[in-house]
């Protein structure tokens, strides 16, 4: 729209013409900018290496998934649609941002003005877009005043609110969208009263609600009004922009990046250093990251990307049960150590260990490496394979707690956290009642038996867990399976032995299993520890292609060949506990719900958490034997949530979920009221089998 | 064989209840021996130790010296250099003090050093046989040694009974003189008392004790839990405090507190030597532990071979309704 | 503060079943795993606090075969800046009073200030530490739970009864056999070990250590082991038979009988 006024840039500032201020200003702005971010980026070109540039393809997929189309965002419904508004809207002001900075440098260049059309249709959109963006942020900052949403508190032990962190930016926003509309309200008005009367602004914008206050006001009035509106609104722009690289909302400008160099191999964890081979481990002087300039440059992103919205908090369970983790805080101190230790102003002093000064140990030997955090983090930040980093650092200074040192030791000499003897490793097969109508053997190459059982530790040694073992075999047995087990040559998986950080043991238990899943032929693995199952897929690079048993036994379901004979007790009531690493990691959902649903008379509830935003029920591995600091048990959390579901059995598909959960049954005082079961047990018990099937193999 | 002498530990003027034990060892060797006791230590006290031995022990040696007023082992080897003869088979309590003195005293003496005796065979010759044991009391095994030029034998508290009723009648021997000035390179300073935590455990009536089969600090509640419900408290073994899980103050064994209670009920404990000692009084010992071959079970009253963490709660819900 | 800290490989006792092989002769020693003795690992994570502190450096020394190699070198990668095997088919079956001679002439080719050992090793005999400090003349010190270093003199404490401690001060140089607790020791990583599976370590015999072949071995112990044997069970407890329930009603019974129940 024409105005009536000369454009900010011709008019006069007290004695000189607007240009000689903003052209000044927009340098200086756009100076301090750029310098901001070259010390921002100082640090990550120091920083380690990690590629991230290939499979293009996949990652603009990313981007347009993640950022463009904010797909996490409405995990959370009323802080997901005020992101999505005001995020769309500062996308939909872009072109008018840039050409408001122009108004006040170069006084004939309006942008899109050869597309008329164009133009007026975008200035319909720009006029929504920042009424949008105002009232979102008047939302936003409701919330934040009265209904302080509990992920937001910063628990006294992380220091003082950010709330006024936030207040600040949400007031520069609107403050930008409403000097931004009485800009173009009083420059309307005067055009009116110039030149042809114009129509009225979008209906119900805000460019819209200050015309209509404008009209009839005087010329001179307006044109106060119009450039100290375009004044603030330049001043503003810039301090904002200058204010993103210094907090949380430095996301406004990294996010695009972030997703796009995210992490695209779910599921297993970051080499200790990308540029060193594996069995180079031992020739370099220190492994795992114990300063800040030990993260890879993608960390240091990740820390400079974090929002603060405090949804990976919200969602961690070692933080539900009180443990000293709280990912956000991973993420906010380190981003702001990294802000101190490379100030705006001044030298950057490095080398601090983080450990003690930065991160307590308990924070980080807390972690179950559940997911939760990642799963929900809406710029896609990763967390455990930092956390597992920082574990690598402790662990090469010895700095292991008392409680894994015995584990990690038995596991060196024995291949089980247990310290059980190897040549036991196969005694379940053994048991009385299941070897007289079962026969379990070792993998022969030359037999036709193709498919290897993978039992690992705890199916192997653990009386309770034992029984997993054989129901699975006997289901596969019984569904017409040729396989066999690696018995006393299989090792631990390791999988929560890389987690926890002891990566030379993990690289040696890996070799080992790999040789013998080698040596015996096996083209297929098939495993009810989704640990295992976890590592087998992606820690280890040379083996068979391997499935869970859920996924295994839901292909047979459907293809007829397995028949469930109706549930004993119709009154039961199951609900499935996703495990962590068939869920969450590997995205298996579908499969063990179908068997059950297979089930007739199976009644099925879901509890409120499901899916991938299933509750860790406590973690498995090693974070069995270590001893957290916390309030409750997370089983016993999950437990409730089954009982609130209205179920009183837990179908689970995890050895390490059904320890949790039938310990925290009897710490709940449930038992009798609330019984566990696994899903290959379940499987087992409901199978119908007709005497031809039950073979010996 | 030379003459049998026996160490004798005593405290404020109070002789230890080993000096009778090692009458019984002394037998154990011969039984017509008659040991002469060494006491050694300082003024009143030290007196008062010496008469009461002349009811057990035929001969009293006293030693007495002012630099022997805490039984500083460096100094008090020196002192027995001094008075014992060459080839004397002197036997010794096997604990702290014991096993501070007697190794550098069987090199000085030049004799073999048969340590934590649980047993004495005899002798054949001039050639003893004894029995100890290794890998935690897991395994015991035979020992011998040529005595004929003297011995040093410690002898595990408890391993011998004790001989009552010996009405000695015994004489006090002044050895003071043989001992000249005394000095070491090692001088006592003070001792400093444990701390006494919220709960006394030597004076309660009831122990519920853990051991590493409570498997972790959570679930020491459930014992907890059970000696409310009795009315008692709950105590534990070595590794519990090692760990962590529970106080110093709460453990039962050499290195630990001295409990006398009416019941004890030892969860998830194997038994170990140094732990059953710290139980005095024979209580009416409760074992409950998952394996089967827990020493426990030779030492216990009552066994059952059970998970701690099932049996317990399922004790406390019964305790609690009956 | 140059610390010497004696170590021995053990079979693991939490890892193990002991159990007497066919003969009786020995315990079966097919299967066992084994690894540093739990007392002396405390002594020498104790011994790398000492010298972060004072400065100095910690050499481990053990008597024993190739295979024994193994805990010299898992104490190096703890942090331990030398290693040494004294080895000598002379030394086989030596007892505690040998192997304190071993060490004695070790220790006295070397300028020590310190000796430490661990309490005890998996025979119980609790005598090296003491036996080594004799034979140099040298104070000692047993069941050593705390240190403090004091120029040439140590601040120590003894773990006596009741969980007292016995604070004593002692010279330099001195033996001390240290308890377990004194500290937490660090953990040992694979990477660390693989680190200093390449670094020589000196092998010393008879010979090089001057040790008279009459005071050491089979040959010259003093107290020699006959055979293991697992002693005959006496009574025992009475063992409940019965399911859980009826276990617990019996013992329930009981401790009402003998006062246990209020």
């Amino acid at each position: 729209m024409l105005y009536g006024i000369p454009s900010p840039a011709q008019a006069a500032y007290g004695t000189i013409p607007g240009r000689y201020l903003f052209l000044p200003i927009a340098m200086l702005g756009i100076g301090f900018f750029a310098y901001l971010i070259v010390v921002r980026l100082v640090p990550l070109s120091r920083a380690q290496s990690d590629p991230r540039h290939g499979e293009v393809g996949a990652r603009l997929s990313a981007v347009v998934k993640y950022w463009l189309a904010q797909w996490k965002q409405p995990r959370y419904p009323l802080a997901g649609i005020l992101h999505i508004l005001i995020f769309f809207g500062f996308l939909a002001l872009a072109i008018r941002s840039t050409s408001l900075v122009i108004m006040g440098i170069l006084a004939d260049v309006h942008l899109l003005a050869w597309m008329k059309q164009v133009a007026q249709a975008y200035t319909i959109v720009t006029c929504y877009a920042a009424t949008l963006v105002f009232v979102a942020t008047a939302v936003a900052a409701v919330r934040r005043l009265f209904f302080h949403p509990a992920r937001y508190t910063v628990p006294e032990r992380y220091g003082k609110g950010h709330g006024g962190e936030a207040l600040i930016v949400l007031g520069l926003i609107a403050t930008l969208m409403v000097s931004e509309g009485l800009f173009e309200a009083s420059g309307t008005v005067t055009g009116a009263m110039v030149h042809a009367p114009t129509e009225s602004l979008p209906t119900l914008t805000l460019a819209w609600m200050f015309q209509r206050m404008l009209q009839g006001a005087a010329m001179e009035d307006l044109r106060t009004i119009n450039l100290v509106a375009y004044f603030v609104h330049d001043v503003t722009f810039f301090a904002f922009l200058c204010f993103l690289p210094m907090g949380k909302h430095f996301h406004v400008v990294t996010s695009l990046f972030n997703v796009y160099f995210a992490k695209l191999n779910r599921g297993t964890i970051k080499p200790v250093n990308w540029g060193l081979a594996a069995d180079q481990l031992d020739q370099v002087k220190s492994v795992g990251v114990k300063k800040f300039e030990d993260f890879t440059w993608k960390h240091m992103l990740d820390f400079y990307s974090c929002a603060d919205c405090g949804r990976c908090s919200d969602n961690c369970p070692a933080n539900a049960v009180g443990r000293p983790l709280s990912p956000r805080f991973i993420t906010i101190k380190a981003r702001d150590y990294g802000f101190r230790s490379h100030p705006i102003f001044g030298a950057a002093s490095n080398g601090q260990p983080l450990m003690g000064n930065v991160f307590e140990d308990d924070e980080l030997w807390s972690c179950t490496t559940c997911g939760a955090c990642e799963e929900e983090c809406p710029l896609l930040i990763e967390y455990i394979d930092k956390i597992v980093d920082l574990r690598r650092g402790m662990v090469d200074d010895g700095n292991v707690p008392k409680s894994l040192q015995k584990p990690l030791k038995a596991l060196e000499s024995r291949g089980n956290p247990y310290g059980k003897m190897e040549k036991k490793r196969a005694d379940w097969v053994k048991e009385k009642e299941f070897q007289s109508a079962y026969d379990v053997r070792e993998l022969e190459p030359v037999g036709d038996a193709k498919a290897l059982f993978f039992v690992d530790s705890i199916t192997s040694y653990d009386d309770r867990m034992q029984s997993i073992g054989r129901a699975t075999a006997r289901v596969l047995t019984d569904a017409g399976e040729k396989f066999g087990i690696l018995g006393a040559e299989e090792r631990d998986s390791g999988h929560e032995v890389r987690r926890f950080g002891e990566e030379t043991l993990f690289q040696i238990l890996r070799e080992h299993n790999t040789e013998a899943i080698r040596e015996s032929g096996a083209t297929r693995i098939v495993t009810a520890d989704p640990h295992a199952y976890n590592s087998l897929k992606h820690d280890y690079t040379d083996v068979p292609p391997v499935e869970h048993i859920s996924e295994l036994v839901a292909r047979e379901v459907k293809a007829g060949k397995i028949k469930f004979k109706p549930v004993g007790n119709p009154n039961d009531v199951y609900a499935y506990h996703d495990p962590c690493y068939l869920g969450r990691h590997n995205q298996v959902y579908d499969e063990p719900r179908a068997v059950l649903d297979a089930i007739p008379g199976l009644k099925r509830v879901e509890m409120g958490r499901s899916r991938d935003r299933s509750f860790c029920c406590g973690g498995g591995g090693l974070m069995l034997f270590y001893e957290p600091k916390e309030d409750q048990r997370m089983g016993v959390l999950r437990v409730k949530m089954a009982a609130e579901a209205g179920a009183n059995v837990i179908v689970t598909a995890c050895p390490f979920c059904m320890v949790n959960i039938e310990d925290a049954i009897k710490v709940a005082g449930r038992e009798g009221e609330m019984a566990a079961i696994d899903l290959v047990e379940l499987v087992d018990q409901q199978m119908v089998r007709d005497s031809a099937a039950t073979a010996k193999v | 064989m030379g003459g049998i002498f026996a160490y004798i530990l005593h405290k404020g003027g109070v002789v230890d209840d080993t000096a009778t034990e090692l009458i019984a060892a002394a037998k154990a060797f011969d039984n017509a021996a008659s040991p002469t006791a060494v006491a050694v230590g300082t003024g009143a006290g030290l007196d008062a130790v010496c008469t009461a031995l002349c009811s057990s022990y035929a001969e009293v040696w006293k030693i007495a010296n002012d630099a022997l007023a805490y039984p500083n082992a460096e100094l008090i080897r020196k002192a027995l250099l001094e008075v014992l003869p060459q080839d004397a088979i002197l036997l010794l309590p096997h604990e702290h003090f014991g096993v501070d003195l007697a190794p550098g005293l069987s090199i000085k003496m030049n004799s073999p050093y048969v340590s934590d005796a649980t047993g004495i065979e005899g002798v054949a010759g001039t050639t003893l046989r004894a029995t100890r044991q290794e890998f935690g009391g897991q395994v015991s095994a035979h020992v011998q040694c040529d005595i004929s030029n003297g011995a040093v034998i410690s002898v595990r508290a408890g391993a011998f009974k004790s001989v009552e009723g010996l009405a000695a009648n015994g004489t006090i021997v002044d050895k003071s003189s043989a001992v000249g000035a005394l000095s070491a390179g090692r001088r006592y300073l003070e001792t400093i008392a444990a701390e006494t935590g919220d709960v006394d455990i030597t004076k309660q009536s009831v122990l519920v004790s853990v051991g590493r089969g409570i498997q972790g600090a959570d679930n020491v509640d459930i014992a907890q839990e059970l000696a409310d419900a009795l009315g008692g408290a709950v105590s534990c073994s070595r590794p519990v405090v090692d760990a962590k899980w529970l106080d110093k103050s709460r453990q039962v064994g050499t290195s630990g507190q001295t409990v006398k209670p009416k019941v004890y009920i030892a969860c998830g404990i194997s038994g170990s030597f140094q732990h059953m000692a710290g139980i005095k009084g024979n209580p009416f010992i409760v074992a409950i532990n998952k394996n089967p071959k827990a020493p426990i079970f030779q030492l216990a009253d009552v066994g059952i071979v059970d998970d701690v963490l099932e049996f317990l709660p399922a004790l406390i819900q019964k305790v609690r309704e009956s | 503060m140059e610390i010497l800290v004696c170590v021995r490989r053990v079979p693991d006792t939490g890892e193990n079943e002991i159990l007497l092989n066919s003969t009786g002769n020995d315990i079966e020693r097919d299967d066992l795993v084994y690894s540093i003795n739990e007392w002396d690992n405390y002594a020498v994570e104790e011994a790398l606090q000492i010298v972060a502190k004072a400065g100095g450096s910690v050499t481990v020394a053990t008597v024993g075969r190739e295979d024994d190699e193994e805990v010299l070198r898992r104490e190096m990668a703890m942090g331990a800046n030398q290693g040494v095997l004294l080895t000598d088919p002379a030394f086989e079956g030596s007892d505690g009073r040998g192997l304190a001679a071993i060490l004695a002439a070790f220790v006295k080719k070397g300028k020590y200030d310190l000796v430490l050992t661990g309490v005890q090793a998996e025979e119980g005999g609790a005598q090296v530490g003491g036996m080594l400090a004799a034979m140099l003349g040298y104070p000692f010190a047993s069941l050593v739970n705390s240190i403090e270093v004091n120029g040439n003199k140590l601040k120590i404490s003894r773990e006596i009864e009741g969980g007292n401690k016995e604070m004593s001060e002692i010279d330099l140089p001195c033996v001390l056999s240290i308890q377990t607790g004194i500290n937490e020791p660090r953990y040992v990583g694979m990477r660390g070990i693989r680190q200093v599976a390449s670094i020589p370590i000196p092998m010393l015999g008879a010979s090089d250590l001057g040790v008279n072949g009459g005071e050491v071995g089979v040959g010259a112990a003093k107290v020699k082991r006959t055979d293991y044997f697992v002693p005959t069970a006496g009574k025992g407890a009475e063992m409940l038979q019965g399911s859980r329930d009826e276990n617990i009603t019996k013992v329930i019974d009981l401790l009402k009988a003998k006062g246990g129940m209020k």
